[in-house]
């Protein structure tokens, strides 16, 4: 029941629909200068912050370039725990899955977690075709699912509404799905949210079927952890009979302290919180205690293909804070629909064309150029995902691509800077031990960046110049 | 057709040859205060405070009698291993259904670990605080953490917990900023949490 991003204008002509929206532009200058600001607070709490960044690059990386052997240990340590373990491929055979395990219950219905990884395989469409109704819980969620909408950003999915707009919203669909909307309705957030509580309760007391993501999936212990804040995903994750979760392969992590600097680094980065309301973990069934019939798919759907990329494979660690989202200058004035995809913002522009691959549909190829390279993306990430060198290198893909595979001096030039780029801001031990790594970057980092900025340009009007020649959209775009 | 466990295992084997692999070994920093001090449980105490949660500190003597204060009107479901004794309360057996638990007011546990830096409070779900369900669909959670169980910060926690035990982390009453940022405490988890904070060892 929610709408799709596939089959959507490529980014320049998104981003120009979508800087139309005063009411969009407003929410969003609103939203995110907010968190940036709550994040720049308890980042600052903590003294230690850039060897914790460190520490967390380190720990997903260390995954990362031994995945096939961490994924064998999580299988094994999971089934150990009592839960049962599937592999999907891509997201057909994922959302096959899910689908046959509710049925095997005769479920006509699931709850919900908030995934980005459902919205990327759309388990809610592909659930309905086979005739069984999938609840968001989240409320973002379910403000954006009643209204059969798409999320815009990864923490505040419906930041593109008003008050006013979720009242109406919840008035006129509630009905429909459930339990209606209290007469007496006002846009006070703390009715809505209580009416959002009554229309879900109903839901979670007679669900059998829970279905989950996972922030991060340890294979040593066989544990998987949801980090949240509204208590729907312990709903979720407690009072259904059976447990489906949908975990991306790029989501382990070795060991149980490896959750230490995650744990430390997420909420400071995401909502600006010190932590979270609500972290629940599990380790396959614990008997009289929450879902007694675990399952846990394992999806690859693009994710070995971006492995497989020696510069990109590093956004593979994103632990979807969002924090670049807020501060990139281009999404606060475009919002995240523009970018086609679940994953929007620079962490979108990077991973939708790793997990797609470049070359065959313009949406995708225009993402890379959906930036300005300025750098803040990096430097706030937690997980230190060197953004801009992987966007230029995605540019020289894309120039590839069109050039039917046969390099162009200047694309391969900029592969090249790219990759240079890259490797210095890479891991190093010198960089762990000593910190230098960020007085590096600092030193090094956006400066380095004026030189790519006039390489070529896709074909047509590039985003970047759209940028400039109207100034980020202020301008008038005839 | 190969299975597509067999298929992932070699795409991720293919994806990784030829790249130099040096594996990075995590440093994360550890050099944080060790042991239990005074401030370390003001600090405890001023931060899940700052969640909008109440907080009480008192003496090992006058729990019950705190706790009792705490507790709102209805029905109360405690765990079976709860040391302290709340009159008149429901000793969860794990029989109440989802549906009974909703009709009761309140839930009292204790707690394995207190975390000062983020003010977080972790159940392990032992006797003491019971299954997961009990701590989540009363209205109202009073727990009762003891100052000798408070740490420092989140790797002394992950470094006393038990991975194979079930963990709720709590940090403040359940919580949305989902409506134009605005921040509304209270969507499905208890929307009151009420921590007492007790010397003395039990
Ligand atoms: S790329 Fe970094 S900053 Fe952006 S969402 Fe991922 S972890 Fe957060």
């Amino acid at each position: 029941m929610s709408g799709t991003f596939v089959g959507m204008p490529a980014f320049p002509t998104a981003a120009r629909e979508a800087l139309a929206d005063s009411q969009l532009r407003h929410n969003l200058a609103h939203a995110t200068g907010t968190i940036r600001a709550k994040r720049a607070r308890v980042v600052a709490e903590v003294e230690d912050w850039e060897e914790l960044r460190l520490a967390g690059a380190a720990v997903k990386e260390r995954a990362l370039l031994d995945l096939d052997t961490q994924l064998v240990r999580l299988e094994e340590t999971l089934t150990a725990n009592g839960a049962t373990v599937h592999w999907a491929r891509d997201a057909a055979e994922a959302n096959a899955i899910v689908a046959s395990i509710a049925k095997a219950h005769d479920a006509q219905e699931v709850v919900k977690v908030k995934s980005m990884v459902t919205q990327e395989i759309g388990l809610n469409e592909a659930l309905a075709a086979d005739g069984i109704a999938a609840w968001e819980t989240d409320l973002a969620e379910l403000i954006v699912q009643l209204g059969d909408d798409l999320p815009s950003h990864i923490l505040v999915p419906a930041i593109h509404r008003n008050r006013a707009e979720i009242r109406e919203i919840f008035r006129s669909r509630m009905a429909a799905a459930g339990r209606p909307a209290p007469i007496d309705l006002t846009d006070e957030p703390a009715v809505l949210a209580a009416a959002a509580r009554e229309h879900l309760r109903e839901k979670f007391l007679r669900a059998k079927v829970g279905v989950s993501g996972a922030n991060f999936a340890v294979a040593e212990t066989g544990t998987l952890v949801v980090v949240e804040s509204e208590g729907n995903g312990r709903m979720c994750l407690t009072l259904p009979e059976v447990l489906v979760s949908v975990v991306g392969i790029e989501k382990v992590v070795s060991r149980w302290e490896d959750l230490d600097p995650l744990l430390r680094l997420l909420p400071r980065s995401s909502t600006g919180e010190r932590m979270n309301p609500y972290t629940s973990t599990w380790s396959g069934i614990t008997p009289g205690d929450g879902p007694q019939e675990v399952h846990v798919v394992l999806l690859d759907n693009g994710r070995t293909r971006a492995l497989a990329d020696e510069v990109g494979r590093q956004a593979l660690r994103c632990i979807r804070c969002s924090a670049c989202l807020n501060v990139c200058p281009v999404y606060e004035r475009t919002g995240g629909h523009a970018y086609g995809s679940v994953y929007p913002g620079p962490i979108g522009a990077i991973l939708n064309p790793l997990l797609k691959g470049v070359g065959h549909d313009d949406q995708i190829d225009s993402l890379p150029y959906a930036s300005s390279l300025c750098g803040a993306c990096f430097e706030v990430c937690p997980v230190r995902i060197d953004i801009p060198s992987v966007l230029v290198d995605q540019r020289a893909q894309v120039v590839d691509a069109h050039r039917g595979g046969v390099p162009k001096p200047e694309g391969a030039a900029m592969k090249g800077a790219a990759y240079v780029l890259g490797r210095s801001r890479r891991l190093s031990a010198l960089e762990r031990l000593t910190g230098l790594g960020m007085r590096f970057a600092r030193r090094f980092g956006p400066s380095a960046w004026t030189g790519a900025r006039d390489l070529p340009e896709a074909p047509e009007e590039s985003f970047r110049a759209w940028w400039q020649r109207t100034d980020g959209g202020r301008k008038d775009d005839a | 057709m190969t299975d597509a466990r067999t298929e992932i295992l070699a795409r991720v084997r293919e994806a990784l040859a030829g790249s130099a692999i040096d594996i990075p070994e995590p440093a994360t920093p550890r050099d944080l205060a060790p042991v239990v001090t005074p401030d370390v449980i003001d600090l405890f105490a001023e931060r899940v405070a700052d969640y909008r949660a109440v907080v009480e500190r008192c003496g090992v003597d006058e729990v019950a009698e705190r706790v009792a204060a705490a507790l709102p009107p209805g029905q109360v479901v405690v765990p079976p291993g709860l040391s302290i004794r709340v009159a008149d309360a429901v000793v969860d057996d794990g029989s109440l259904t989802a549906a009974e638990l909703d009709r009761i007011a309140a839930v009292v546990t204790e707690a394995r670990v207190g975390i000062a830096e983020t003010g977080t409070i972790v159940l392990d779900h032992t006797a003491d605080q019971g299954r997961r369900a009990i701590s989540l669909v009363p209205d109202t959670h009073v727990c009762v953490v003891r100052e000798d169980q408070v740490v420092a910060d989140v790797p002394d926690a992950i470094a006393v917990l038990d991975p194979a035990r079930p963990q709720t982390w709590i940090s403040g009453p359940s919580a949305t900023s989902d409506i134009e940022l605005d921040r509304v405490e209270g969507v499905h988890g208890p929307r009151t949490l009420h921590v007492l904070v007790v010397a003395g060892k039990r």
